[in-house]
């Protein structure tokens, strides 16, 4: 009896203590989107789009920022998903299992985890000191390489789950490798290898502190990347440490749009890749 | 030249390009040592190893030393794991065990997506909304509270502005949270059901599964998470720099503003000085290349064991 009733008793309170827990994580996680909507959506309107960062006490947008930030995160994408793509492909069909791809493998999830404040320290030394000016390119350098490594790291996890036979058939037919990889098997993984695109620029579009001394910041509205160039993260940053209530307004706004930017591309990965799994 | 042997031909093209692509990682990694190596090398010159333990960081002097970010990082990243783990493992087993089928999968994806918000976002949080309140709260009542002289008042010595070593070890916690958690559940479901099974038939209550058979089952594999999530942690930078206070020096109390590295090296990188500041910032990312990389190759070699079996 007493026995039992212990184990009963301690199962009940790790069973309470399991509720407890996602109860607690659920209500910090919903307050944070909770202020994040509230406070956003209040500065969400159409000048956010149209006109640049204000000075303080004037009307203004972050129509600069947006537009930086897009145009960072593209050059960095084409960078990444070309590295990426061929480097997946080296892991998962040529050198995958030899003493290099090992360590390419390692390597690449290092970079995967490693602080992107790093990453911006290593841009700086080698792309804006050197040439001795901050510009949209070395922003755009800084977050491809932190993108690459997802893009490779889906792309071989993609490509080693194509099957074997599809090898052997291209093979059969007499085709060189590079087209049998090329028009069957990237063909094949066509879904899951736009996901690791996908899930490359989520990580990449809120990046703020590799940015913060490689493409720096601008107030004004610039389409030049050879130029100190503005960006969301970077914008949102100065804003909020500033004492304006304005300035505040227009960085939970961008914060909003940011998350939304990220939810969107998390969401839209995870369906492509769960109807490329239904097919199969 | 037929059609054929052109395309033959790319053969070799085609792989020396995927092999360059994945030689550009290894450059890249290597261009990012070397580069801290190189750009941090005035200050381990000049200040050699008292660099580590000297808490003094005043640009004007041009003394650097780096103990108090390390004391700072470390500090807060240890605080933030200790905050999470039982969390994120209570969702997970929660997940796992409990959860009736129709909510554990949206919960699931929920948790997922939230580990992918920037951290950005929960840096703006903490700074207009957990610090405000915690000041108003935790902190002054805490004043009125505890007795004068007390160990109590040593340990929670601070201004109450909410911006402090605490605040920014909480902020850490719900950043890593959802990431561990989601990582937790991936972990606890590669326990075979028919083990799992075979316990629950033979009578044991969930917690004796769950503590017998899941954990010993995933151990390597948990200190795995465990130590990916702190690396996260110690590598965090813009949520640590919204809330920390960023004062140098070690912190003498919890509720002491501090710094860490990742936030040092945010803060004061673009508006360094001197040639040294410069340096000492650079080094500062040496030291925390060494820590991260340090945590994450444990997680690796632990995570790799626990997929053997």
């Amino acid at each position: 009896m007493g026995r039992r009733f212990r184990r009963t008793a301690a199962n009940a309170l790790f069973v309470g203590a399991c509720f407890i827990a996602t109860a607690l994580a659920l209500t910090a996680l919903g307050l944070i989107m909770y202020s994040l909507l509230r406070q956003g959506l209040g500065g969400l309107d159409l000048n956010i789009f149209t006109k640049s960062t204000p000075a303080p006490g004037s009307e203004g947008g972050l129509s600069n920022a947006i537009m930086g930030s897009l145009m960072m995160c593209a050059a960095a994408m084409v960078i990444a998903v070309v590295v990426g793509l061929l480097a997946g492909t080296y892991l998962a069909e040529y050198g995958g299992d030899s003493a290099y791809g090992h360590l390419i493998r390692f390597l690449n999830d290092v970079l995967l985890a490693a602080p992107s404040i790093l990453v911006g320290l290593f841009i700086y030394e080698i792309m804006v000191r050197p040439l001795h000016g901050f510009s949209g390119w070395a922003g755009a350098a800084a977050l491809a390489l932190l993108a690459a490594p997802v893009v490779t790291r889906t792309t071989e996890d993609i490509l080693r789950l194509q099957p074997k036979e599809l090898r052997e058939a291209g093979m059969g037919l007499g085709s060189p490798r590079w087209i049998t990889i090329r028009k069957i098997i990237w063909r094949g993984a066509g879904g899951g290898l736009l996901t690791g695109a996908l899930l490359g620029f989520a990580r990449i579009s809120g990046e703020t502190a590799p940015l913060l001394f490689t493409a720096l910041n601008n107030q004004f509205f610039s389409l030049d990347m050879s130029q100190p160039i503005a960006s969301l993260p970077a914008v949102i940053f100065q804003y909020a440490l500033s004492a304006y209530d304005d300035w505040r307004r227009l960085a939970w706004a961008g914060a909003l749009l940011i998350a939304l930017a990220v939810l969107a591309a998390n969401i839209i990965g995870r369906v492509i890749a769960a109807r490329g799994s239904h097919r199969q | 030249m037929t059609k054929q042997s052109r395309g033959a031909a790319f053969d070799p093209i085609f792989r020396y390009a995927c092999v360059s692509a994945a030689t550009l990682l290894l450059a890249a990694l290597t261009g990012v040592v070397a580069s801290l190596l190189i750009g941090g090398w005035p200050a381990f010159a000049k200040f050699g190893i008292g660099f580590f333990f000297d808490t003094t960081w005043n640009p004007v002097t041009e003394v650097y030393g780096a103990a108090g970010p390390i004391a700072g990082t470390l500090i807060t990243s240890a605080l933030a794991l200790a905050l999470a783990l039982p969390i994120a493992a209570g969702v997970a087993i929660f997940l796992v065990e409990f959860c009736p089928g129709m909510l554990a999968r949206p919960i699931a994806i929920a948790v997922e997506l939230l580990a992918g918000i920037p951290s950005i976002v929960y840096g703006m949080w903490g700074l207009f909304v957990l610090a405000p309140w915690f000041a108003e709260h935790v902190q002054i009542p805490m004043l009125y509270v505890i007795p004068p002289g007390s160990i109590w008042e040593t340990i929670f010595n601070g201004v109450p502005n909410g911006a402090n070593i605490f605040t920014a070890s909480l902020i850490l916690a719900i950043m890593i949270l959802p990431y561990m958690a989601a990582v937790f559940r991936e972990l606890f479901l590669t326990v075979p059901p028919q083990v799992r099974e075979s316990a629950y038939g033979i009578g044991c209550t969930p917690l004796e599964v769950v503590g017998s058979v899941t954990i010993p089952y995933v151990r390597s594999g948990a200190v795995g998470v465990i130590m990916l999530g702190l690396g996260r942690a110690l590598g965090e930078t813009m949520a640590v720099t919204f809330i920390i206070g960023n004062a140098h020096g070690l912190p003498t109390s919890l509720f002491d503003s501090g710094s860490t590295l990742a936030s040092t090296i945010a803060n004061e990188f673009t508006e360094a000085t001197g040639e040294m500041h410069t340096a000492a910032l650079t080094a500062l990312g040496l030291v925390l290349f060494i820590i991260t990389f340090t945590v994450l190759a444990i997680a690796r070699l632990l995570l790799a064991r626990a997929r053997k079996y």
